[in-house]
């Protein structure tokens, strides 16, 4: 018994240094990336590995003002922020209806929601690029959010569906003897109960969405309009060499979604890896 | 079915429903028809039948940097079955321990999953630079100087330099699916295993592996979806003609290459790009909707 728990133990110790050096590897090149935006590119160039000497705002500074890195930030905000909120919508009325009604055709459109899964909508760029040239929606920020929005419907309809699914029943039986409108039925009362299953699908359709780079990098040529992917490969062109603004560049636009990650690390692992988890 | 009701799900169905046929679906068939015609940069030409496809598969140059593509894009997947797939399945099965720091753990692996891929692509660029990068640097100071090389720089070691970065950003995905999908398997089935003697490899190859069978099918096939879609990050970390010489020219590129026109040349082919993407489409759906049978099948129920 001795020996199994002292083996035991040593296997354990291993299996710590491995996730240590994991997360080592994972972490390190973060932590490097954000510690060099404090530093002067000699400073990066001479001591790599050393913390930042001084700590200057120089590099932050050049970034927000010399750069249209703000702008970029909103477009990405109001962009990701009016397509969630479509999805969201959208997505629920349709799984609402598919969910809690029996009717003729419910599980054929499910079905074609659930094929759009399967899509890579990058294909279809050509003929997405003359649709919304013919729309007059190119280089707009609504034509990226029709096409997110869109983009985004099959899985959020697949999340809530699933969820409004394991709803139970009497909830809404009662409330339509008492004689609440349909309309009222789903705002009162399963809407409230949906929160949970809406805060894993919304997550699951901004990331992706703040994170793109390829719609805006076809859809998108004037600078007011860019996302704050897209502005990045411009001024890390500009800046070529000067390392220190290049990793403030990289730093100042990971800030916004690894803090609300920090904060809410459950909630995006759970809203990420839905739907690849049964 | 009364016709208020009636009136009330259409008005539930028919916008999202309309959303999804003006971007998705109609978008989707019209790729399908343009591959038939003819283009002159934006205007749409004559009818040409199966040219476009006969273009990018049997006329040179075309048809070669369409293989080589194709080719590039076969050893990406192969390589991050192993680096990503395979790697985060022994992570997920570390995690299962549920040792101490282990909530950490989870935080710290799935952390570059949620930041963009040029953040990512630009990030390793700078680490991998040849002289001023990380890497290089780390190694000198190992006194490994002789590894030392310019990674993004030399058809030997560019297409890997990717893969490797790919994995990186990509790996918390695979191992929180796979560690959800081993923490579902009962104690008693784990317990009664040990209790017949197996060990840590046992186990993992002989009772986890199976059981997580579900997992491997969507990592697998999300996998074959995401390798042969590949775009962002050669075009971050390598640029739009897959440099060194084509080295890190992959089918998403190139479609782009071809569809858009590049910095040097300019020239666009609605024609051939569309020929590309369907073929691509094809591709990916047919075998994904294949192998997600075929992985289907060795799925068991616990």
């Amino acid at each position: 018994m001795g020996a199994a728990t002292r083996s035991e133990g040593v296997r354990n110790g291993l299996i710590q240094l491995v996730l240590l050096v994991n997360a080592l590897v994972m972490l390190y090149p973060i932590a490097i990336m954000f510690l060099s935006a404090f530093k002067s590119t000699a400073e990066i160039y001479a001591t790599p590995f050393a913390l930042p000497q001084a700590w200057s705002l120089t590099n932050l500074t050049t970034i927000w003002a010399e750069t249209n890195f703000p702008r970029y930030l909103l477009n990405s905000a109001l962009i990701t922020i009016s397509a969630v909120a479509a999805i969201l919508v959208l997505g629920t009325m349709a799984a609402y209806a598919i969910a809690r009604y029996r009717f003729w055709g419910n599980e054929a459109i499910y079905l074609f929601f659930l094929a759009g899964l399967m899509v890579p909508l990058k294909l279809a760029i050509i003929p997405l690029f003359i649709q919304l040239k013919t729309l007059g929606l190119i280089d707009s920020r609504a034509g990226l959010v029709l096409v997110y929005a869109a983009m985004g419907m099959p899985a959020t309809v697949f999340i809530l569906t699933g969820f409004l699914r394991s709803l139970p029943g009497e909830l809404e039986q009662s409330a339509r003897i008492d004689g609440a409108s349909e309309a009222r039925i789903l705002w009162s009362i399963m809407l409230p109960l949906t929160r949970p299953a809406l805060v894993i699908a919304g997550i699951h359709a901004a990331v992706p969405i703040w994170n793109d780079f390829f719609f805006p990098l076809v859809f998108v040529q004037s600078d007011d309009y860019k996302t704050l992917p897209q502005g990045l490969t411009i001024f890390m062109g500009e800046y070529n060499t000067d390392w220190g603004v290049l990793f403030a560049g990289l730093a100042l636009a990971s800030l916004p979604i690894t803090l609300v990650y920090i904060v809410l690390s459950k909630q995006f692992i759970a809203g990420l890896t839905q739907g690849a988890i049964k | 079915m009364s016709w208020r009701l009636r009136l009330w799900l259409g008005f539930l169905l028919a916008p999202p429903l309309a959303l999804m046929t003006v971007f998705v679906v109609y978008p989707l068939a019209s790729a399908f028809s343009y591959s038939f015609y003819e283009w002159n940069g934006l205007a749409r030409g004559g009818f040409a039948g199966l040219e476009n496809f006969r273009l990018v598969l049997f006329q040179e140059p075309f048809s070669t940097w369409t293989y080589r593509a194709f080719g590039h894009n076969l050893i990406v997947f192969c390589s991050l079955m192993i680096v990503q797939n395979g790697l985060a399945y022994l992570i997920a099965f570390a995690l299962l321990k549920g040792l101490p720091g282990h909530r950490f753990h989870q935080v710290a692996v799935f952390l570059p999953v949620i930041l963009s891929t040029v953040i990512v692509g630009f990030l390793w660029k700078l680490m991998l630079n040849p002289i001023f990068g990380l890497v290089n640097q780390a190694l000198v100071a190992i006194g490994l100087a002789a590894w030392a090389q310019p990674w993004l720089g030399q058809p030997t070691t560019a297409l890997g330099s990717l893969i490797v970065v790919n994995a990186w950003h990509w790996i918390g995905f695979p191992v929180l699916v796979f560690l959800a999908a081993m923490q579902r398997i009962p104690r008693e089935i784990i317990e009664a295993a040990r209790l017949d003697g197996a060990g840590d490899a046992v186990l993992m190859r002989r009772v986890i592996w199976p059981l997580v069978a579900p997992a491997t099918t969507i990592t697998v096939v999300l996998m074959f979806i995401g390798s042969f879609n590949w775009f962002e990050l050669p075009y971050v970390m390598t640029g739009l003609d897959g440099s060194p010489g084509g080295a890190t020219d992959v089918l998403g590129l190139y479609f782009y290459r071809t569809a858009f026109g590049n910095v040097t040349s300019g020239l666009q082919d609605f024609g051939r790009g569309s020929a590309l993407a369907v073929l691509m489409f094809a591709f990916i759906i047919i075998v994904a909707t294949w192998w997600t049978r075929v992985l289907r099948r060795r799925e068991i129920e616990v």
